[in-house]
């Protein structure tokens, strides 16, 4: 059973004594990362909204950043996947990570091609 | 006894005691119905997407949609759900304590972990409630075109939000609504927008300072002001008011984003009560010592899965309703 767990985050760059402890600090970071988020998302600081790198404003992809680094640690942490086996780990995560990049990318890609038709199209979509 | 003992040796046909993957039959298949669970969701969240990426320039801008926080005024973006996004954290949190408690088998710090648990769920569901029920009810009224578009008001001098009370002219004679205390007929008449357009006309037309706000975002990321003039001649356009949210019209602009918020957040919501509802469960259990004398609290584990899973879903709601 999994009730030895590995106490390493930040890979092994913080220990913590026990698995209590462990928890808090996790608190304690995704806290901080909710924090960042809120004040860029009241401030929008100019250089962040301003640039875009695919397509997107540089905010929003550190937004979707910041919510992935969130999410890696809710599930490695307080749904222990760190201290199961890695076969079973990568069945439960690789599986929708995959389903859903090629979801996303599909219906952004439609998206964008049908915003493209109602700017350029010959008709009016707004009277 | 018997019935709260759930694990029996059997030989290695039934199943026997091996745990493919390390993992018991039960937590395995938490983990495989969260994963069915994640891509319904993301399938929500994608279709939100695709619903965005094609009216791009449109799409309401969340900032100016959830300002609100309970027992106050004025403008708050964003403070209130960031509020929610921590009591959901720290009730997962109680959560991860109580199943390391339960490995420890201290059931009374289990008991309490798990207590405060379904208290954080339920201040979550509560104010999901209030998050609706200011989004249905709205704020400041606006005007629907024939083309299905809104229009929205500013006052020109501060560059503020204008509500439709601000500055609509009651014309007498216009009608009113029907309720049950007025007549014989025994139901009310549905719900009827407290001015009329002709009425918002009249005031736009008498005050000056009031301009028409478009969907269309600019450049700068704000949506487009017009001129008086301009404004004159969009008010022409204009078939009905709007105040608040249902599926069909919203006063925040695009009609799908009301959909998408009352379809993925309900959802959600829905999920967090089914998980508090759940939660109660094991904790009567727990009270009652079940797990004590079956000798492990791996129930607490696998809902303490769904717990996190609903957390989980809410960060990535809150980032692609609120954030981006």
């Amino acid at each position: 059973m999994a009730h030895e767990h590995k106490l390493e985050i930040f890979r092994g760059l913080l220990k913590f004594k026990n698995n209590t402890q462990k928890i808090w600090g996790v608190l304690i970071f995704l806290s901080l990362v909710t924090a960042v988020e809120v004040v860029l998302g009241i401030i929008k600081p100019e250089s962040l909204t301003g640039n875009s790198v695919l397509g997107m404003k540089l905010l929003n992809w550190i937004f979707i950043i910041l919510t992935l680094v969130k999410a890696y640690y809710i599930a490695w942490d307080f749904m222990h996947l760190r201290d199961e086996k890695s076969s079973f780990r990568r069945a439960i995560v690789w599986t929708p990570i995959f389903l859903v990049i090629y979801l996303t990318f599909i219906l952004l890609t439609e998206a964008d091609y049908i915003y493209e038709v109602y700017k350029d199209g010959f008709v009016t979509w707004n009277f | 006894m018997n019935s709260t003992v759930t694990s029996t040796k059997e030989n290695a046909w039934a199943g026997g005691d091996n745990q493919p993957l390390g993992a018991s039959y039960g937590k395995m298949m938490m983990w495989f119905f969260l994963v069915s669970d994640a891509l319904t969701f993301s399938g929500f969240l994608a279709a939100y997407g695709f619903s965005r990426f094609k009216f791009i320039e449109t799409w309401p801008i969340a900032d100016e949609v959830f300002t609100h926080v309970p027992f106050t005024h004025g403008s708050y973006p964003m403070i209130y759900v960031a509020l929610m996004t921590f009591i959901l954290i720290m009730s997962s949190v109680t959560m991860v304590l109580a199943v390391d408690a339960g490995h420890k088998m201290q059931k009374n710090k289990v008991i309490w972990y798990m207590f405060l648990t379904v208290i954080g769920g339920a201040i979550f569901v509560g104010s999901q409630a209030w998050e609706w029920n200011t989004f249905i009810k709205g704020d400041k009224g606006a005007l629907e075109t024939k083309g299905g578009r809104i229009l929205q008001f500013v006052k020109a001098d501060s560059g503020e939000r204008a509500a439709l009370k601000d500055f609509a002219i009651t014309i007498p004679g216009e009608r009113v609504e029907h309720e049950n205390k007025n007549g014989v007929w025994f139901y009310d008449e549905g719900y009827m927008p407290s001015y009329t357009v002709k009425e918002v006309v009249k005031g736009f037309k008498a005050d000056s300072n009031i301009l028409v706000r478009t969907e269309t975002i600019n450049e700068e990321g704000h949506k487009t002001l017009l001129s008086r003039e301009e404004s004159l001649k969009k008010l022409e356009s204009a078939t009905q008011v709007v105040e608040g949210a249902n599926l069909i019209h919203n006063e925040y602009g695009s009609r799908l984003f009301g959909d998408f918020f009352f379809f993925i957040t309900g959802f959600h919501g829905f999920h967090v009560l089914s998980g508090v509802i759940i939660n109660l469960i094991i904790f009567f259990n727990v009270v009652i010592g079940t797990y004590e004398r079956r000798g492990h609290y791996e129930m607490v584990e696998k809902v303490g899965l769904y717990w996190h899973f609903v957390d989980l879903v809410w960060v990535f709601v809150f980032t692609f309703f609120y954030l981006v």
